[in-house]
């Protein structure tokens, strides 16, 4: 669930003595807690990692849990075939920047091998899940963080900080281990695999308050600007090579930006005027629409869409 | 507990004014008015925004429902909405100006008194429902018990469906009367009763304009002032080591960091530590606060601590002030509440996870189980079932440095994990189950003092 803080420091301090941490450091502490309780609990962890400001703001977290070492972790980039290019070049940055490893499981090769179909509807979002799936088996990954966060959906707001898949990767919401105190549960038998949620606490206003205090760089696509969109189901689409526009959609300019970064083919822009973070955050907290629900096709699909997609093995 | 160390200088203030962060827990039984408590919470703290709430009118109105029902926004699961239970632990996340609030929405039935203590196990608050028609009853005082047996600091009793009791004071006094004399025989050091209608409104996010005999504050009020900072001068200091941190780099090429949370209270760079189960000693020569130096860090910051000795450290490790170290043993006696489904027998192997660290452990003698009504003991009863709380004694295979519950909800706490599966079984706190011990006499006037 968004919130409604009106500002950055959302006003008044609460008279809490002097050792109460504000929000943002006792979030940036637990999750940092959570990464670290991987690195010395499993063998070949790996991070998700898409370019999205939440798999941007855990590497930022990556890389002060362990400071002044590197990070132990390396990337996984689920490539859709439908990146926005700003955001494929902030991932090749980042990896460059910070001397990371970065592996890739491609949509569009699975496609090209005949092993995906392309849906009638273009959304490539929910055929993520076997190259994803088949990657973690092929390079034997044991812990996978995702950036997800339990407020942005309420199939989220049931997953666990430590989410155990089974070979299939699979998600089975009845049978989660309790998480009690700090005590994280990571044992898992060969094949099976943990999924780790490090943001799981966050929303999306403590993100982007707490990349305006790290001074985070994002992709330019998170701040308003000029762009070639269509209508689509209620949201403005990006036109390109991926399919859009269709016969009886037409091309405009509009001034936009987006709330969160997937396939080109279903994640819609915001018409918008924030250029800067401070009025991103502020038209955040104004907004009456959730991240989602704004800006995701596939989330409305049905009632339990996301549900079904993470039994599934998808985030 | 008072510490030995002493400091002159106190430590310096938060640096910035902000925000900070509760986290708190609901418990009520099906029909005491839950789910439009929370749903009151969250749609009137504007919490709910218009897409959700869409999508609740939408799914109510499928359902022939003339009205939203706002339980639709926190059963999030296919089988609950089937069922219209609510059958797991769901976190919900609201804000006011003043503090965040991460709210542990658990389920009340008796059957899932694991999704209770699971909530309360990270809760600094819980909010416990009654129905102001029937009072205390059965569950109220299970509520109550777990509060009690998880320590959780504050205890709001929030006496609901004061419209369908014509908002008399003298109803909300007898039960916050009854309730408040049972909690503290169960030793909860504070209870805070409020008068309330989640369905009307009355005392939740607004004042009541029905009550003008209630003086106090609304719950959202109360959930904004309640204090949630720890009293560090009652804390023992304790970090677990989770990861060495060794660059090896010709910038950083004698580096060796030993990360971890603090569990509980606070290190000074120059503090005398021990590290156990080794008992060696040295001290600190640094502290790293995710990448910053700084001289002093406290629970719950995530930092990275440097001594001045080359000594062995490991995860798994617990750094203490060395005037405060807890003795290690083999023989835990603990109170817990078993979380899974297949049993827990007497002799049976098991891993436990204490801090950073996880041992072999075997069940050496199940000595009870509790009546969840008021944690009264029956003796003997060879295995612990599915939602048990019980006392049980454990021999662990290497020493381990364990503090009581009551003492640290952290280093007090462990979980039991079956060996052959990784399940989790057991959610454990060592030590005497209820407050036996008198509370903590009051800070010193400076606070910290060590």
């Amino acid at each position: 669930m968004t919130t409604t803080v009106p500002t950055a420091e959302g006003g008044e301090g609460v008279a809490d003595g002097p050792y109460a941490l504000s929000h943002l450091d006792a979030l940036e502490s637990e999750a940092v807690h959570i990464l670290r309780e991987v690195a010395g609990e499993f063998e070949r962890p790996v991070i998700l990692f898409s370019g999205g400001k939440d798999s941007i703001v855990m590497l930022h977290l990556a890389l002060k849990a362990f400071a002044p070492a590197a990070v132990p972790f390396s990337l996984l980039h689920v490539d859709t075939g439908h990146n926005f290019p700003e955001v494929l070049a902030y991932r090749d940055r980042a990896v460059q920047r910070h001397g990371l490893r970065l592996h890739v499981a491609s949509v569009q090769e699975y496609i090209d091998r005949g092993v995906l179909k392309e849906r009638p509807d273009g959304t490539r979002n929910p055929l993520q899940t076997v190259p994803l799936t088949e990657k973690i088996r092929e390079e034997r990954f044991d812990a996978v963080f995702g950036g997800g966060r339990r407020d942005e959906e309420k199939a989220r707001a049931k997953e666990r900080v430590f989410s155990l898949r089974d070979e299939f990767s699979q998600w089975d919401p009845r049978r989660q281990r309790p998480e009690l105190w700090n005590l994280y549960n990571g044992r898992h038998s060969p094949g099976e695999h943990v999924r780790v949620f490090p943001l799981s606490n966050w929303t999306e206003l403590d993100v982007w308050q707490y990349i305006a205090r790290e001074d985070i760089e994002l992709p330019a696509i998170y701040y308003a600007h000029e762009r070639e969109v269509f209508a689509r189901s209620g949201m403005w689409l990006t036109a390109g090579d991926w399919g859009g526009p269709k016969e009886g959609e037409t091309v405009q300019k509009r001034r936009v930006r987006y709330r969160t970064v997937g396939d080109m083919s279903c994640t819609g822009a915001v018409d918008s005027d924030a250029d800067t973070i401070g009025k991103v955050i502020a038209e955040i907290a104004a907004s009456r629409l959730t991240e989602r629900g704004a800006t995701r096709a596939d989330d409305k699909l049905s009632e339990a869409a996301m549900e079904d997609r993470k039994r599934e093995g998808y985030f | 507990m008072t510490r030995t160390t002493e400091h002159s200088e106190p430590l310096p203030a938060e640096p910035s004014a902000s925000t900070t962060l509760l986290r708190f827990a609901t418990a009520g039984s099906v029909d005491d008015g839950k789910s439009t408590l929370v749903g009151r919470l969250l749609h009137d703290s504007k919490s709910v925004l218009a897409d959700q709430l869409e999508a609740v009118e939408r799914a109510s109105a499928h359902r022939g429902q003339d009205t939203p029902d706002l339980a639709l926004l926190t059963d999030g699961l296919r089988a609950e909405r089937e069922q219209g239970i609510t059958i797991d632990v769901a976190y919900r996340y609201f804000a006011t100006p003043r503090r965040r609030f991460i709210l542990a929405d658990t389920p009340g039935h008796v059957q899932y008194t694991r999704n209770m203590v699971t909530g309360a196990s990270t809760a600094e608050l819980t909010v416990i429902l009654v129905d102001a028609r029937n009072g205390v009853v059965e569950q109220t005082r299970r509520h109550a018990a777990i509060a009690a047996l998880l320590r959780v600091p504050h205890v709001v009793l929030a006496v609901n469906k004061m419209d369908l009791a014509e908002y008399r004071e003298s109803v909300f006094a007898a039960i916050a009367g009854e309730f408040t004399a049972y909690a503290t025989e169960l030793g909860i050091p504070e209870v805070t009763a409020i008068p309330i209608s989640a369905l009307a409104g009355d005392n939740v996010v607004e004042p009541s304009a029905h009550m003008d005999w209630y003086g106090g504050p609304t719950v959202l009020e109360h959930l904004e002032t309640v204090p949630v900072s720890h009293d560090l001068a009652h804390c023992h200091a304790r970090l677990p080591v989770q990861y060495v941190i060794r660059p090896q780099t010709a910038e950083h090429p004698d580096y060796r960091g030993y990360a971890g949370q603090i569990a509980a209270g606070g290190f000074r760079v120059g503090d005398p530590v021990t590290v156990l189960p080794s008992g060696r000693t040295t001290r600190l020569a640094g502290i790293d606060l995710l990448g910053r130096p700084v001289d002093a860090a406290w629970t719950p910051q995530s930092v990275t601590l440097l001594l001045e000795d080359d000594i062995d450290v490991s995860r798994g490790d617990l750094i203490v002030p060395s005037a405060d170290a807890p003795a290690t043993t083999q023989d835990l006696e603990a109170t817990v509440c078993h979380v899974a489904d297949q049993p827990l027998g007497v002799g049976q192997r098991v891993l436990l996870k204490h801090g950073t660290r996880t041992v072999k452990a075997i069940v050496e003698d199940i000595p009870s189980r509790l009546s969840l009504d008021d944690l009264s003991p029956h003796p003997r009863p060879g295995r612990l079932a599915a939602n048990d709380i019980g006392r049980v004694r454990l021999r662990t295979a290497e020493p381990l440095p364990a503090d009581e519950y009551a003492d640290s909800r952290r280093t007090g706490s462990f979980i039991l994990i079956d060996p052959h599966d990784g399940t989790t079984l057991t959610a454990g706190m060592v030590g005497a189950s209820l407050a036996a011990r008198p509370a903590p006499e009051a800070a010193d006037e400076d606070g910290w003092d060590f």
